[in-house]
């Protein structure tokens, strides 16, 4: 069997999830937890890398669960419960494994992994998933694009954020408001990338 | 329940509180919808009507809820919600629920829903929960109708739909940007922006 075109199509998918459809900068999901943890470079490296990961998985277990189990059931509007569920228990493995194998780690994202469970990010790529009707190669590179799209924006916005510290910002703005701004200017800065994959 | 404590719940959720730009929680799902008023509006109500019901469940079930897997329980209440929403919206309006698309079935990872079973229901009596949970996304769904308001104005010239004077004509240039995503943030920054600054006045002044 060939699977050449299924790639090729995967990869298309991946680098459109990452820079011209970005789900924070275009589909604002995961915006919780990014203003929340993009004070540090370090614990948004964590997270970025963490949301990685889980998105990729979860984005292709959840492709099981939907066409193996509720598609041939006639279950589909149960998905929300099933990918929650899904989400939580695959979140509930990675803070083990973290725990267990970088303690030190586990202290910086103790409080922002079950975070994770409720990052709308992670649902919004399984449910996206579902409605476009990408095959399982495609879901993983969906997946795999999405947190990469993630991991950079959350890590860029880290890096900006520090070099804020020392300006005079207006009061009310500071905190949330200069953040949203910054990613404003940033999702503004992404729409320069349509029209790269526009051929495909 | 008194009135005064009444009162009180009604200016934390709409005011002192306010889910978006005092606890700044929940807004990914919905501000990819403020583009137009009418998806707003639609998606706010699906907000109130969830977090209402939800938040009285949780309240009722608090006891039976063994401490440990509350949040696991409260999930499940919120997607049972949320499942009945998009399940009638998809009967009813198909129209509505397709332009929507996964934002309804994100309203189960909306911080602010879990937020408040979190922080209020789980711990309080019905009523005062469902109080709670009825200004606070009255509090959140008028900000973003300020938003919807604010980007379909200036971006497509009309209102719900209708032709709005002067912002239809040619005299106005349409700000294309305004029905894009970007626009969002900003418009959101500016609000949070100048809500504050009125907050933070009005401390100082009691002062």
């Amino acid at each position: 069997m060939n699977l050449m075109p299924e790639f090729s199509h995967a990869l298309v998918v991946c680098i459109s999830a990452i820079f011209t459809q970005n789900i924070l900068l275009s589909y604002f999901l995961g915006l919780c937890p990014f203003i929340g943890s993009s004070r540090e470079i370090k614990s948004a490296l964590g997270l970025g890398a963490a949301v990685i990961f889980v998105m990729t998985c979860t984005c292709a277990l959840n492709w099981l669960v939907y066409h193996k189990v509720l598609v041939p059931l006639h279950l589909e509007f149960f998905r929300f419960i099933m990918f929650i569920i899904v989400i939580a228990a695959f979140v509930q493995f990675v803070e083990m494994a973290i725990d267990r194998l970088s303690p030190s780690l586990y202290q910086k994202l103790g409080v922002f992994l079950p975070l994770i469970t409720v990052n709308c990010a992670i649902l919004g790529a399984s449910l996206f998933m579902v409605i476009r009707d990408y095959n399982f190669i495609s879901t993983v590179g969906y997946g795999l694009g999405s947190g990469t799209g993630w991991f950079m924006a959350i890590v860029v916005m880290a890096n900006i954020r520090t070099r804020l510290n020392n300006d005079a910002i207006p009061k009310g703005l500071q905190g949330a408001g200069i953040t949203l701004i910054i990613v404003g200017i940033m999702a503004l800065a992404f729409i320069g990338f349509t029209g790269v994959l526009a051929g495909k | 329940m008194k009135r005064r404590e009444i009162k009180n719940l009604v200016y934390e959720g709409l005011w002192k509180n306010n889910p978006v730009f005092v606890q700044v929680l929940g807004i990914c799902s919905t501000l990819a919808v403020t583009n137009l008023v009418l998806n707003t509006i639609v998606m706010c109500a699906a907000l109130v009507l969830t977090l209402s019901l939800s938040a009285l469940t949780v309240s009722i079930l608090r006891e039976f809820t063994p401490r440990n897997i509350r949040m696991m329980v409260e999930t499940l209440i919120i997607a049972f919600y949320v499942i009945i929403i998009d399940v009638l919206l998809k009967a009813y309006w198909p129209h509505m629920s397709e332009s929507l698309g996964p934002y309804v079935g994100l309203i189960i990872t909306n911080c602010i829903v879990m937020g408040r079973c979190e922080a209020c229901a789980i711990s309080n009596p019905p009523f005062k929960a469902i109080l709670d949970a009825i200004f606070n996304a009255f509090g959140y769904s008028f900000i973003l109708l300020i938003i919807a308001t604010i980007r379909e104005v200036l971006g497509m010239g009309t209102f719900l739909g209708f032709n709005v004077p002067y912002f239809s004509s040619q005299y106005w240039d349409k700000w294309t940007i305004m029905v894009m995503p970007p626009s969002a943030f900003f418009v959101l920054a500016i609000i949070i922006w100048v809500f504050r600054s009125i907050q933070m006045s009005r401390e100082d002044k009691k002062k």
